[in-house]
């Protein structure tokens, strides 16, 4: 095989990792829209609140337990920061979103700029310095081909991020929670003119997105080894950017959004700048907003969810 | 008659509310506090100018500092490079950073609500990642430095009249009044222009577009000339801001700016020009006096906001209109109901 076509791969294996951690972040964002029609800028942060967890989970098991296998650790991981985050995000939604449900759209969006402020600091404060080196759990084994390599870390990435979302897309198409979910999407006074309890099922949403943001967050810490009380920010609104591209309501938009996402720029660091590359991100973002709102998938939006 | 009478009552309002601040420099002597007391002049500059868009036109810009940046940045290459002098550089920052707003404002304000907000804190950060990444212009993450400070031409009588150029120097005292100057002339322009033809249409456009452009108000138009102004305001404060600290880099004009200015405005009531001012000093002064618990700083921000949007979303001196503006969604749930 030739080098530019292995580079090609290589490439396109990294950014499809990457886009994979921002499809997980980007369902939570798509999910919440659909539900209550608000961008809950404080998602980034529930991500990012996941990947400190983790961190404090490695400690704990540090500190307990010998060395496990490591699918049992990363299982134990992922139960302890998903149980935290999905505890987190129940909590935003009933301390600062719940009193807003009729307010306007944008005294919501202020309150959820809040929210995200005060959790980045409260994340400083408790952890203190700004960037935390994430100790290995998964061994550092890869498969190579040529001058492609896919490592380990990869391959859970993958692994997970795939089972969940087949699991969400049944959890949304066969539960009666999903069905729950879609009619109040589609139209909340119906819904709730035939008994679906509108709290609960919010609340649901939440939970489900924050506990998916924080799997994400686990990956990511796992992945790159640090974590930052900053990270939040910027994969969030990565995240958003992703499902505004894939079509905001839309479950399925949220997954290729985020893929697509993930593998630009790959791509865009890869071959044309890596200093540029958040910049591609915006300007799609921008791009998108401005030319097409409803995004690739955006057919799909009168069933929002 | 009735113009007059309306002007000379601005005019009074802002002399009564600024000219006794003026006396602080006075008395005040400590270089500390009238350096607070100049930062805080230029953040209520920003809020005063981030009003016009979020509190008149109801457009939530989260984009803001990306404004201020063009403006310092003007001034710090006009100077830099061409020994520009600060007064002339005051309007051509303004303007600069105008032409940027109109230029953003264009396409963003055709997307409606939550986008739009989105939209601008697309732009405002690729503004700050470029001014980060053009080394060659900017000086990249290193930013600009030996801005030149604002002079005067004092005149002289020794020996035949002649002028003698004095420099700002280190003192804050004189920054101190420019900014004041610049607070009060942007307060009365903002009062005039928020009991003009404009700033009705603004309002209008706020409470309720449809009707808004149903009773023959160009509504993106208005809001496009929103947009202008507001930039207008925020590329003059980074004027002032670049030939103050004579050093600016990408990292002062970042997202938590923005979502400051923000703040101050929410704080003291989205709509209403006295309110982003004491919003300015509220913000402004209270890291300063709560030294040290420095660290909670964002924390107690992140906080203010959430509870001013639940407990009292109109802020601290909410307009009646505002007032009524939040109320709507209240209202039509409630015959939705019944």
């Amino acid at each position: 095989m030739n080098a530019a076509l292995e580079l090609f791969i290589q490439q396109l294996i990294n950014g499809l990792t990457l886009g994979m951690v921002y499809a997980l972040i980007a369902l939570g964002y798509t999910m919440v829209y659909g539900v209550i029609q608000l961008i809950n800028f404080a998602h980034g942060e529930v991500f990012m609140v996941g990947a400190y967890l983790a961190l404090t989970a490695i400690w704990i098991l540090a500190a307990l337990a010998g060395p496990l296998p490591f699918w049992v650790s990363f299982a134990a991981l992922l139960v302890f920061s998903m149980a935290g985050s999905a505890l987190l995000g129940a909590t935003i939604e009933k301390v600062a979103y719940k009193p807003l449900r009729n307010s306007p759209r944008l005294t919501a969006l202020i309150t959820s700029i809040g929210v995200s402020f005060f959790l980045q600091n409260a994340v400083m404060l408790i952890y203190r310095s700004k960037e935390q080196s994430v100790p290995e759990i998964i061994p550092h084994v890869q498969v190579s081909l040529g001058r492609i390599s896919f490592s380990l870390i990869q391959g859970v990435i993958f692994l997970t991020s795939i089972g969940l979302m087949i699991f969400l897309t049944w959890f949304v198409k066969n539960t009666k929670l999903g069905k729950a979910m879609r009619a109040l999407a589609e139209d909340p006074e119906a819904a709730c003119l035939m008994g679906i309890s509108v709290d609960r099922v919010i609340r649901v949403t939440f939970i489900l997105g924050s506990a998916l943001a924080s799997v994400a967050g686990v990956l990511f810490a796992l992945y790159y080894g640090s974590v930052n009380f900053h990270d939040g920010y910027l994969a969030g609104l990565k995240a958003f950017t992703a499902a505004v591209f894939g079509g905001i309501g839309s479950i399925p938009g949220a997954m290729l959004g985020g893929v697509l996402l993930g593998v630009f720029e790959g791509l865009g660091a890869g071959y044309i700048s890596s200093q540029w590359k958040d910049v591609f991100a915006f300007l799609l973002l921008v791009a998108v907003l401005i030319s097409k709102p409803s995004g690739l998938l955006g057919e799909n939006i009168p069933e929002k969810v | 008659m009735e113009r007059i009478s309306l002007k000379k009552s601005n005019l009074f309002k802002v002399a009564t509310v600024f000219l006794p601040l003026a006396l602080i420099p006075l008395f005040d002597h400590n270089p500390y506090h009238l350096d607070l007391f100049t930062t805080v002049g230029i953040y209520a500059l920003l809020a005063m100018g981030l009003n016009v868009v979020v509190g008149f036109a109801g457009l939530l810009n989260l984009g803001y500092a990306a404004f201020f940046a063009i403006g310092a940045y003007t001034y710090a290459l006009l100077s830099l490079h061409w020994h520009c002098p600060f007064w002339l550089g005051l309007p051509i920052a303004g303007l600069v950073s105008m032409f940027f707003g109109f230029l953003i404002g264009m396409p963003s304000i055709r997307v409606r609500g939550d986008y739009l907000a989105i939209t601008t804190l697309g732009f405002g950060e690729i503004v700050r990642i470029a001014f980060n990444n053009l080394d060659a212009w900017t000086g990249g993450p290193n930013g600009l430095l030996g801005i030149a400070r604002p002079k005067l031409w004092v005149p002289s009588f020794e020996g035949g009249l002649h002028f003698e150029t004095w420099s700002f120097s280190v003192n804050p005292a004189p920054y101190g009044y420019l900014v004041l100057g610049l607070v009060a002339g942007t307060a009365c322009l903002l009062l005039r222009l928020s009991d003009s033809k404009f700033g009705r249409a603004l309002v209008a456009i706020r409470e309720d577009e449809l009707a808004a452009s149903c009773m023959g108000i160009p509504t993106l138009k208005v809001k496009l000339y929103a947009f202008g102004v507001s930039s207008f305001i925020a590329g003059i404060a980074g004027c002032v801001f670049a030939a103050k600290q004579t050093i600016i880099t990408p990292d002062s004009f970042d997202f938590v700016l923005s979502v400051l200015i923000l703040a101050m405005v929410v704080l003291g009531g989205l709509g209403n020009l006295w309110g982003a001012v004491l919003g300015a000093a509220v913000l402004g002064t209270l890291p300063e006096l709560l030294r040290e618990f420095a660290d909670y700083r964002m924390l107690v921000f992140g906080l203010i906001m959430i509870l001013m949007m639940i407990f009292r979303p109109q802020g601290i001196l909410g307009g009646q209109l505002i007032q009524r503006e939040l109320d709507v969604r209240h209202k039509e749930s409630a015959d939705g109901a019944s």
